[in-house]
């Protein structure tokens, strides 16, 4: 049986890693290669780089700076921020990383996953979702692109079914509402979502508690799930959150 | 000195990358020569089997010539499933014949791939798991298995919904299901240990 995954996620910034509360009020949280060989060293089954600053000029140094994080860490990572084609997948893929993510480059262009997955295979693409809870509809939540400013027509649900559809392997998806709150996952989102493929979905956004891992596994279905704010400013170490849910019956990689 | 096969397939750098981490002398090469006066062989492989075994090319030859002579060779992931007769991955292709079994898909009872860190039991016999204990996690990403026929071949298996075999050891033949590169610390001992028997001082 395949352990349940915690995955610390690196934001990316100028070279440096931040966290910003609802994606916004950023601050700073260290070196990204240091941080990922720390918590590759303290256990974490994978990790995820967000370049969140997806400029031309950023390119490259996304690029270097993966280089250099597959010298220093010796579990899968996900790159992902401003993807736009498979050349850029490919030039990722090449130096070190084991999956790419991609947003709103998906949106605009669906085929984008397939091309990517015939190209590399469906392991190694990860669909990006950022979702906020309609206003219009509050049983239901919306798409949002372009690092979460750009809300969309698209149902979460629907567009994470359809990811699956077309080639995509893995599911991560933020929940905009819970994001940087610590205030817990948005559970009925997680299970929305994961009720609707069977791809992998990893929990992201809002982890502030231990209990909070737990629910987004049990109660939101989640394989995997994902922190920052809770890891960066060393609320909890990977090795706690493991052993609190060995404790309470999770498989995990102790 | 280990030599990494270099094939213009995905991990082979992050192979090169975990030797060095661990303090091996690895070159990256396909060069007859290098092959021949290498300590030890690491045949890694992210991508289709055809694909793979194509990439390989008349180094192939050269591989199976150097394994028989007695020099250990650790087949990684697509390299693990080349060194089986067989597969069936998008048509019929023919592995370096090494180790007697087939590459199959895995039964789609299961989701597939099958991703992510499952437990491997580890016997005691088996060198590459030397210091390990009886059950550690690995890192798998893969699609199909490798059904292995060889009675010479000692086996560790993974729980997938059946016994997935997730490495073999028959002499001085290696290999593994998972990424040893990308099994943090358990994985990194597994290298250690390989680039031990390659230098014949045994795990």
């Amino acid at each position: 049986m395949l352990a349940k995954r915690i995955i610390p996620c690196l934001d990316v910034k100028d070279n440096r890693v931040v966290k910003g509360i609802h994606f916004l009020n950023l601050r700073d949280a260290g070196d990204p290669v240091e941080l990922g060989a720390r918590y590759s060293e303290d256990g974490a089954d994978e990790l995820v780089f967000l370049d969140i600053t997806a400029t031309i000029r950023s390119r490259k140094t996304i690029v270097e700076l993966v280089e250099k994080v597959a010298e220093n860490v010796f579990i899968p990572f996900t790159v992902g921020g401003g993807i736009q084609t498979v050349e850029q997948m490919d030039e990722l893929l090449r130096s070190g990383a084991e999956k790419v993510s991609v947003n709103t480059a998906a949106v605009q262009n669906p085929n984008l996953i397939t091309e990517a997955a015939r190209r590399f295979g469906n392991q190694c693409v990860v669909l990006a979702i950022d979702a906020r809870r309609s206003k219009a509809k509050p049983d239901k939540w919306q798409v949002c692109v372009k690092a979460g400013s750009e809300p969309t027509d698209i149902d979460a649900v629907e567009w994470a079914a359809e990811g699956e559809r077309l080639g995509a392997g893995e599911i991560l998806l933020t929940s905009m509402d819970a994001d940087g709150t610590k205030a817990g996952y948005d559970i009925e989102l997680t299970k929305a979502v994961s009720d609707a493929v069977n791809i992998p979905v990893i929990a992201s956004g809002g982890a502030g508690k231990l209990e909070h891992l737990y629910e987004a596994i049990v109660d939101g279905r989640a394989d995997a799930v994902l922190m920052a704010s809770i890891t960066h400013f060393e609320n909890y170490t990977i090795n706690q959150m493991k052993e609190y849910l060995a404790g309470r019956g999770i498989p995990v990689n102790l | 000195m280990l030599v990494v096969i270099d094939y213009n397939v995905g991990n082979v750098k992050s192979v090169c990358n975990a030797f060095r981490y661990i303090g091996c002398d690895v070159k990256l090469s396909c060069e007859p020569g290098d092959i021949e006066d290498a300590a030890g062989l690491v045949l890694p492989g992210v991508a289709a089997f055809g694909y793979a075994v194509n990439a390989l090319g008349t180094a192939a030859e050269i591989i199976k010539k150097v394994a028989r002579t007695g020099k250990p060779l650790l087949g990684i992931c697509v390299g693990f499933q080349m060194l089986f007769d067989k597969s069936s991955e998008y048509g019929r292709h023919n592995g370096l014949g090494l180790v007697s079994g087939s590459v199959v898909p895995i039964p789609t009872e299961q989701t597939v791939p099958h991703m992510g860190w499952n437990q491997v039991k580890l016997p005691k016999d088996m060198d590459l798991f030397a210091g390990l204990g009886s059950e550690k996690h690995f890192y798998f990403a893969h699609s199909f298995y490798a059904d292995v026929a060889d009675n010479k071949a000692k086996v560790a298996f993974t729980d997938y919904g059946f016994d997935l075999p997730a490495s073999v050891q028959k002499a001085n033949i290696y290999g593994t299901q998972f990424h040893p590169e990308k099994s943090s610390k358990a994985g990194l001992k597994v290298l250690r240990n390989f680039a031990q028997i390659c230098e014949g001082t045994n795990p």
